[in-house]
């Protein structure tokens, strides 16, 4: 027992020695290091731990729904409608009769499937948006920047309502409006770290080696623009899962029956003074999650921010 | 090798526009070592960046082994002219390991054998293969200029533009770093144009050197000119005199150019 | 003889910086003494030659570990002193000039405001009085125009001007000992003499001390009168800036012997072979038989 301890001890010192070395012997032992310096800041952050555990716990939840939910989360049952908890259901049921907790952990899956995607499109847009917009400044940088402007002068729920309105109700086209709304801050952030960036000797080296714009862009200057992004993009994520719930709940996300967390609470309204848990169990989701990314967020910062770094 | 004639550049727009560079010439023939020294504000390193393209709006013939090259540069001049930054720390890229600030040239000229390249140039500026996937704030000022040498050399240049390249770094490592720098030299028969504020360091590397001032080249001397003090123009002899250090009943006499 | 008319007496000083890495000791055990001269505290990069200037002052930050069996500032122990008496010393007694001007001003008013401001809140006089003085200050620095840069905010000033007023600065509540810190580094030569000659002309005009912190070997050898060479965090020598060139100590010799000179050349510039002795305490007072130990 103790030997295996002793074992277990032994491969531990030489891993973390490995990883902290001063002569990585390869480029993947080198950003393996880099990676665990940064771990290592970050577990510091009691609070962002916290935020991670809840996140993988909502993709845990979200993987495992149908065997973690005891209910269909969309099949009514008359009989048993507005029942408070119980041991059966344990946030109650709704006004159809459908267990609330399974509603929740199925609404689960819609909310990673809207900020993953969100995330999927709005950054990226919004990095080379930015980046090619500040790398090349002059005309290019006016047009693309006076665009960004214009999706900034709106407020972001207004604007997304307008799409939704002119793409219809609906899951699929909340996420492109909320996408939409989502990239000009984005973009204005990597036009910002691009235009010091790009001033740097390091970027004038690579110029004078034969580099093109789209290599440089692409491999220099992208890379140095993704950490304040990052940050960024989880710190909105607890927007964009509000501003998804506010669309359901204008009934112009995802459309009933399905279990989005802000539609649940809309149809739960009617409710409230009665059967407050309509309302306030998938309040309490968003509420949680939302949190999560921003406590998740703000340790990233710590860790990423090139401000704090070396 | 290189020939400069004419060159001007304007710097600003109007009642603002600043004749940075007025009708600079000098010839550079293969395998001297060119100096350009100067005080701040006299035009040396924006000499260096018009050879290099770095600016493009300037004006007067540049020529490059009998090439007149133009204000745009193609790939095949990148490989023929490079240059050294005078801030290590600035100069390399943060993110990226020594081995691919010295992959990327190699990769945009497709160049093969890249691995075996990377070996040899570092070995060519003294840092052992232990370096290789450091990142730079993981080395000192010194290392990261032999670095940044080692990434001119790879392209196997015929030209290095250096730009102050020790004014950042400690005696003792400006000593190493030059003696590197003279040993690659004769090694690969470069062609050096160096650009310094100190006196000292263009009389140990070069043969000849340009006195600039405001723009313009002031007087053009040997370095054996230089190391004698035999010179013609009043600012160089300023120059010379406040180089040698401290004196009190000097400084009176000092003017303004 | 130096005994006599003595400003400061720093003894055993020991700056400990912790990272987690293990505690960097920055500075160890240095001692030195600083009369109405001109002092050169010299050593490159990581030498702790500016910690040691801030530290006397007390501008570290928090988290460093000071400690030495003495500072002593014209008789009066530095280390007893609270934030608030400190304070008063800063700036009135000691002040400190630092490598970059730019960041020392404040961008949104005058270079004349800040320096007569600077002036009120010492000598509490009237703002007129202010005003003539640093006008006055303007021109001991040899500004020609003072009573038009008076006007200029920061940005629009050169380097060279703007050390020169970050010095006027300094100098107009009449300091006693000026800790100069790099100031001329990023000026052009002959403005870097100069700014040396009004601090020259200070200390043997009003008698002020100054220690004059540089890299510049040469450039301290032939302005100051004393010089004190710092490696790793210790002294190596102390010795009169006369004799420097005749040093034995090897890292002395060493640092002047990699310096390229304009007059010799074509022979390979000799590198620094560093000694791991010479960190060790008892180094240089056995390779020192002059006795120049203060």
């Amino acid at each position: 027992m103790n030997k295996l301890m002793a074992d277990q001890q032994t491969i531990y010192n030489h891993a973390k020695e490995w990883l902290l070395t001063d002569t990585p012997a390869s480029a993947f032992q080198a950003a393996a290091g880099r990676a665990y310096l940064g771990l290592l800041e970050f577990l510091k952050n009691r609070l962002a731990v916290l935020g991670l555990l809840i996140i993988i716990a909502l993709v845990f939840i979200a993987l495992f729904a149908p065997y973690i939910a005891p209910f269909d989360p969309i099949l009514t049952n008359l009989s048993q409608r507005l029942q408070p908890f119980s041991a059966e259901h344990i946030f109650g049921t709704d006004e159809v009769g459908r267990d609330i907790f399974s509603r929740v952990v199925w609404g689960s899956r819609l909310t990673l499937y809207i900020i993953g995607l969100v995330a999927i499109i709005a950054a990226p847009v919004g990095i080379i948006v930015g980046t090619v917009s500040g790398y090349f400044g002059g005309f290019v940088d006016t047009v693309l920047m006076r665009i960004t402007d214009i999706f900034l002068a709106f407020p972001k729920l207004i604007l997304a309502l307008a799409f939704v309105a002119a793409l219809g109700p609906g899951i699929e086209n909340a996420i492109i409006a909320i996408a939409i709304t989502s990239w000009p801050p984005y973009a204005r952030i990597a036009r910002g770290e691009t235009i010091t960036i790009r001033n740097s000797d390091f970027i004038r080296a690579i110029k004078l080696q034969g580099a093109g714009a789209i290599r440089i862009i692409s491999r220099h200057v992208m890379p140095l623009c993704l950490s304040s992004l990052i940050v960024r993009v989880t710190l909105d994520m607890a927007g964009i899962i509000i501003t998804a719930a506010g669309l359901g709940f204008l009934g112009l996300g995802a459309q009933p029956p399905s279990p989005e967390w802000g539609a649940m609470t809309s149809s739960g309204r009617a409710y409230i003074l009665d059967h407050w848990w309509l309302i306030t169990m998938p309040g309490m989701a968003i509420f949680v999650v939302s949190l999560a990314f921003n406590l998740l967020g703000d340790g990233l910062r710590e860790v990423l921010d090139p401000k704090s770094d070396d | 090798m290189l020939n400069i004639s004419n060159l001007n550049i304007y710097f600003g727009h109007g009642s603002e526009k600043n004749h940075a560079l007025k009708d600079v010439s000098f010839e550079i023939k293969k395998g001297e070592s060119f100096g350009l020294v100067g005080e701040s504000g006299s035009g040396k390193s924006t000499v260096l960046n018009c050879i290099s393209g770095l600016l493009n709006h300037w004006q007067g013939t540049i020529e490059v082994d009998g090439e007149v090259v133009s204000q745009k540069r193609d790939l095949a001049f990148y490989r023929k002219v490079q240059l050294v930054f005078q801030d290590p720390y600035g100069s390399l890229h943060p993110r990226h390991t020594i081995d691919r600030t010295l992959k990327e040239p190699l990769a945009i000229h497709k160049f093969t054998d890249i691995n075996h390249r990377v070996e040899k140039v570092l070995s060519e500026v003294d840092l052992g293969s232990q370096f290789r996937f450091r990142y730079p704030h993981q080395l000192s000022g010194g290392q990261r200029q032999r670095v940044a040498v080692a990434r001119a050399l790879i392209l196997e240049p015929e030209i290095i533009l250096l730009d102050e390249p020790t004014s950042a770094l400690d005696v003792s490592i400006q000593a190493e770093v030059l003696n590197l720098l003279q040993d690659i030299r004769k090694e690969r028969n470069l062609t050096y144009v160096m650009v310094s504020h100190d006196l000292a360091v263009i009389s140990y590397m070069c043969e000849n050197c340009a006195v600039m001032s405001q723009g313009s080249v002031v007087e053009m001397i040997s370095a054996e000119q230089l190391q004698s003090g035999d010179l013609s123009q009043n600012y160089t002899k300023q120059l010379f005199t406040a180089s040698k250090g401290y004196d009190r009943a000097a400084i009176d006499l000092f003017q303004d150019f | 003889m130096i005994q006599q008319d003595q400003l400061l007496q720093v003894t055993n000083l020991n700056i400990i910086f912790p990272s987690p890495k293990g505690d960097v000791h920055a500075v160890k055990d240095i001692s030195f003494s600083l009369g109405k001269e001109k002092i050169g505290l010299v050593g490159e990069s990581g030498s702790g030659k500016s910690v040691t200037g801030r530290a006397i002052l007390r501008l570290l930050p928090p988290y460093a570990k000071v400690s030495a069996e003495e500072i002593s500032f014209k008789g009066q122990d530095l280390l007893s002193f609270s934030e608030k008496e400190l304070r008063c010393i800063r700036g009135k007694e000691i002040s400190m000039v630092m490598q970059d001007p730019k960041y020392s001003l404040n961008p949104v008013r005058t270079v004349g405001q800040q320096i007569s401001e600077a002036y009120i809140v010492h000598s509490k006089v009237s703002k007129s009085v202010a005003r003539e003085q640093t006008l006055k200050m303007l021109t001991a620095v040899r500004i020609r125009n003072p009573e038009q840069v008076y006007k200029l905010y920061p940005h629009e000033v050169s380097g060279g001007m703007g050390q020169r007023i970050m010095i006027a600065m300094m100098l107009i509540p009449e300091p006693s000992l000026l800790i100069a810190d790099e100031p001329t580094s990023a000026l052009d030569v002959t403005v870097q003499l100069q700014v040396l000659a009004i601090l020259d002309d200070l200390v043997t005009q009003r008698g002020m001390g100054l220690i004059f912190i540089s890299h510049d070997l040469e450039l301290v050898a032939s302005f100051c009168d004393r010089v004190i060479i710092m490696y790793g965090g210790r002294i190596m020598e102390v010795i009169n800036a006369a004799d420097l060139h005749n040093s034995t100590h090897p890292y002395t010799r060493g640092l002047l012997n990699c310096l390229p000179r304009i007059e010799g050349r074509n022979e390979r510039l000799s590198t620094l072979v560093r000694d791991d002795a010479w960190l060790d305490a008892d180094f240089w007072h056995s390779n020192d038989s002059d006795g120049i130990i203060i």
